[in-house]
């Protein structure tokens, strides 16, 4: 319903953006086409490009570092072949924070949390640039480790995806590949301690051994988070893990994640911005591949640096 | 007339009838406020003015063609003398072959060419009369037909729909031949399979561990005593079949997981389209190979180890067939490994798995049934196939589990059964009979087995 809303506003506002600025951003439009992805400058969207022009003009507003950062980005740059999909992004993100990253589809936000454990490096066309530093060791270095890596900074996606084992076996699965566990006794505890934390326990306790597709999509989320979080990472990134839920399981993996940022920092991709005001402390506007505003999520929600910023929490676009 | 004329005339009959019903569609359409008036766009009605012309006419025709020889027959039979009429019901068909021959003019016993003479004139002017009443018949149904269309030709027929009827029944006949003629195979495979079992037990046949299967003609003739225990032949596929897959299921499954997770996408552009050659190259070109390469390397090779390879090897059989099978399994595993989402392996991917991790501890066992319903149904192919076999495996009815030695198969076994002079009655040629619906049941049981197996893998994602 709110999103129907939304996207209902949004278009009124498009049409009048489209009535205001006319024929300048026609002209514009053209001077910027070279650099600008072709597939984008071809839509007839004027109330958009012109946007886009406006946050490329635009610096980050607010403070794009923390106090106590585990992971550094400076100038992050991503390709997928011939699309500039995001530009010289700089964030921080800090120990036992919630980081919730928001903005407009395709503006960028799962290519950026993608970076932090080299989930792009899956797909043949992407090229990546700029400096990642994990407490000051370079991600990108030729010497890391990328399994190690991905073993510190998990990740949970936007669709339930448990594998098709038992559930003991799904959460067992990135102890038994790390080695973590010494004898079954200990794995036991692991596995049991990890479903206890993503809060599953009393739901699952008596039938470990069914497979964990049988569980119903909170449920399989929730296990995927335990999977997670069973390999000890530091980092946890959620790339919209409960658009895909109703809204009595995204309650609890929110909940789950209010307690998760006591030991993890956690960077939560959504497009629910009621979601992003609830679980996180900071949050990043993405737009067209930049990073217009970073703030304290009451900053950002209440009192945004940015037009953009305004105008999308607002709901006039989005 | 003749029947192409026949054919002829009622394809023109069709062709005007379609023309002229269109033709009256928009006609009547002008009358009453142009084409939009219709119920159906004006070719409809033409296809309609067709189908009545043509389908009664053609109906009649195949009924014609199942029943006219029978009544003329008949009619034939009766004008004989009653010392004719009264003979044995073989004896008769026999005399009715006579008639027939003498009516075509072929070479028939002088002596019997005069005694049934006027029989055979008599067949003759039936059959032309036959012919040329079903001619008019046919020719009366066409205009009957668009006659009738042609008056019930208004503006609310729905001759769209009419059109969609038929040529949905078209379909449904269509469809269903293929099963009737299987059902058609399988019948006449068991009936003689069953007369094979009259002579023979079944125990004898399926239990019995000798197979020699050259009766005597004469009572004094020896070493043709006849024996049906087909437990070597058997075997002998069962052997042929192991070395195939124990061949085709690794490299198979390997190609498959090379090409699914680790090809750039040159290099499957160029290997999937060479892969799909190898399925196309016909089993005749294996079988030389096998016969003419595979099997004096293999003869070579073993003679330098000291070991005595048979000139005619089910090992140098099982290896071709087991090549000729890789692209059908390689492609089968490339499907159902493609199937197994993304979200699967990225999972992996992210908790910190290698991509060969991921590929044995995820995406295969997910891919599993698929792939054992794959490899059934390539071991119903290395059962069935026959070419191989034929030329690389040799004759002699072996029950052993040697590799190196010659065995023979039960698809070799019905081709020798079967080539040359035959008497259609000896157990030796009904035995090729019985082996067939063997072989039938089995492939029919694995493949039932695979798509089960198949079908229950793809629900699990979908």
């Amino acid at each position: 319903m709110a999103k129907a809303a939304i996207m209902a506003r949004s278009a009124t506002a498009g049409d009048g953006a489209l009535a205001d600025a006319g024929g300048p951003a026609l002209r514009d439009d053209k001077d910027n086409s070279s650099n600008m992805n072709r597939r984008e400058a071809r839509q007839p969207r004027i109330a958009i490009a012109d946007l886009a022009r406006e946050a490329e003009a635009a610096q980050t507003v607010g403070d794009f570092t923390a106090t106590d950062p585990v992971i550094t980005v400076r100038g992050c740059n991503v390709w997928y072949g011939e699309t500039h999909a995001l530009r010289d992004i700089n964030l921080d993100i800090g120990r036992n924070e919630v980081i919730a990253l928001i903005g407009p589809s395709g503006c960028g936000k799962s290519t950026f949390i993608r970076c932090l454990n080299r989930m792009n490096d899956t797909i043949e066309t992407a090229r990546v640039s700029g400096e990642f530093r994990m407490h000051g060791e370079d991600i990108y270095d030729r010497k890391t480790d990328v399994v190690l890596l991905r073993a510190r900074v998990g990740m949970v996606f936007q669709k339930p995806n448990p594998f098709p084992k038992s559930i003991y076996e799904n959460v067992a699965y990135g102890p038994r590949l790390h080695g973590l566990a010494a004898n079954r006794a200990e794995l036991d505890e692991i596995v049991h301690s990890s479903l206890r934390r993503a809060g599953l326990w009393d739901e699952v306790k008596d039938r470990l051994e069914e497979p964990g597709t049988g569980l119903s999509g909170g449920q399989q989320q929730r296990l995927c988070i335990a999977r997670t979080i069973a390999v000890s990472p530091e980092v946890i990134l959620m790339d919209e893990p409960c658009s895909a839920l109703d809204p009595i399981a995204t309650a609890r993996i929110e909940d789950l994640i209010d307690e998760l940022s006591q030991n993890y920092a956690i960077a939560i991709v959504t497009h629910s911005m009621q979601q992003a005001a609830r679980v996180s402390r900071r949050t990043a506007y993405f737009h067209l591949g930049r990073l217009v505003e970073v703030d304290a999520t009451d900053k950002v929600f209440t009192n945004p640096g940015h037009k953009l910023t305004e105008d999308y929490v607002t709901g006039r676009f989005g | 007339m003749q029947f192409e004329t026949l054919l002829l005339i009622l394809v023109a009959m069709t062709v005007a009838s379609f023309v002229l019903g269109r033709q009256r569609a928009v006609a009547v359409a002008g009358r009453c406020g142009g084409i939009r008036a219709l119920h159906s766009l004006p070719k409809y009605y033409g296809y309609y003015a067709a189908i009545c012309c043509a389908l009664p006419g053609l109906a009649l025709l195949l009924l014609w063609l199942g029943l006219a020889d029978r009544v003329v027959v008949e009619r034939v039979v009766d004008s004989l003398p009653a010392e004719l009429r009264e003979l044995p019901e073989a004896q008769r068909s026999l005399l009715v072959n006579d008639i027939k021959n003498i009516a075509a003019g072929q070479f028939v016993d002088p002596g019997k060419r005069e005694e049934l003479a006027v029989a055979a004139e008599l067949y003759l002017s039936l059959k032309d009369s036959s012919r040329r009443i079903l001619s008019g018949l046919i020719v009366l149904l066409g205009f009957v037909g668009f006659g009738w269309s042609w008056l019930r030709l208004r503006p609310e027929l729905r001759a769209r729909n009419r059109v969609e009827s038929v040529a949905r029944i078209g379909l449904a006949l269509a469809s269903t031949l293929a099963i009737f003629t299987t059902i058609g195979i399988v019948a006449s495979v068991l009936f003689e399979a069953l007369r094979f079992f009259d002579r023979i037990p079944v125990s004898e046949f399926l239990f019995g561990l000798t197979w020699s299967p050259q009766t005597a003609l004469r009572a004094d003739q020896v070493g043709s005593s006849g024996a049906f225990g087909a437990v070597p032949l058997f075997a002998g596929t069962a052997l042929i079949s192991l070395i195939a897959m124990t061949v085709a299921l690794p490299i198979g499954l390997m190609t498959a997981i090379y090409l699914s997770e680790y090809a750039s996408r040159r290099v499957r552009a160029w290997v999937k389209p060479a892969l799909e050659v190898l399925a196309g190259v016909p089993t005749v070109v294996y079988g030389y190979f096998a016969a003419l390469t595979v099997a004096p390397l293999l003869r070579g090779f073993g003679q330098s180890l000291g070991l005595d390879v048979a000139s005619e090897s089910a090992l140098g059989a099982g290896l071709v067939m087991g090549i000729m099978i890789i692209p059908f399994v390689s492609s089968l595993s490339d499907d159902v490994i493609n199937a197994v989402p993304q979200a699967m392996r990225d999972g992996s991917l992210g908790l910190g798995a290698t991509h060969s991790e991921t590929i044995k501890r995820v995406v295969i066992p997910a891919a599993l049934p698929g792939i054992v319903g794959g490899a059934l149904l390539a071991v119903s192919r290395a059962i069935g196939e026959t070419m191989i076999v034929v030329m690389a495996a040799g004759l002699a009815a072996n029950l052993t589990v040697n590799p190196l030695e010659a065995v023979t198969t039960v698809t070799v076994q019905i081709v020798t059964l079967l080539v040359g002079d035959q008497e259609f009655d000896s157990a030796k040629t009904l035995a090729a009979f019985a082996l067939g619906l063997v072989l039938f049941v089995v492939t029919l049981l694995l493949n039932i087995i695979a798509l089960q197996v198949v079908r229950r893998y793809r629900e699990q994602y979908e």
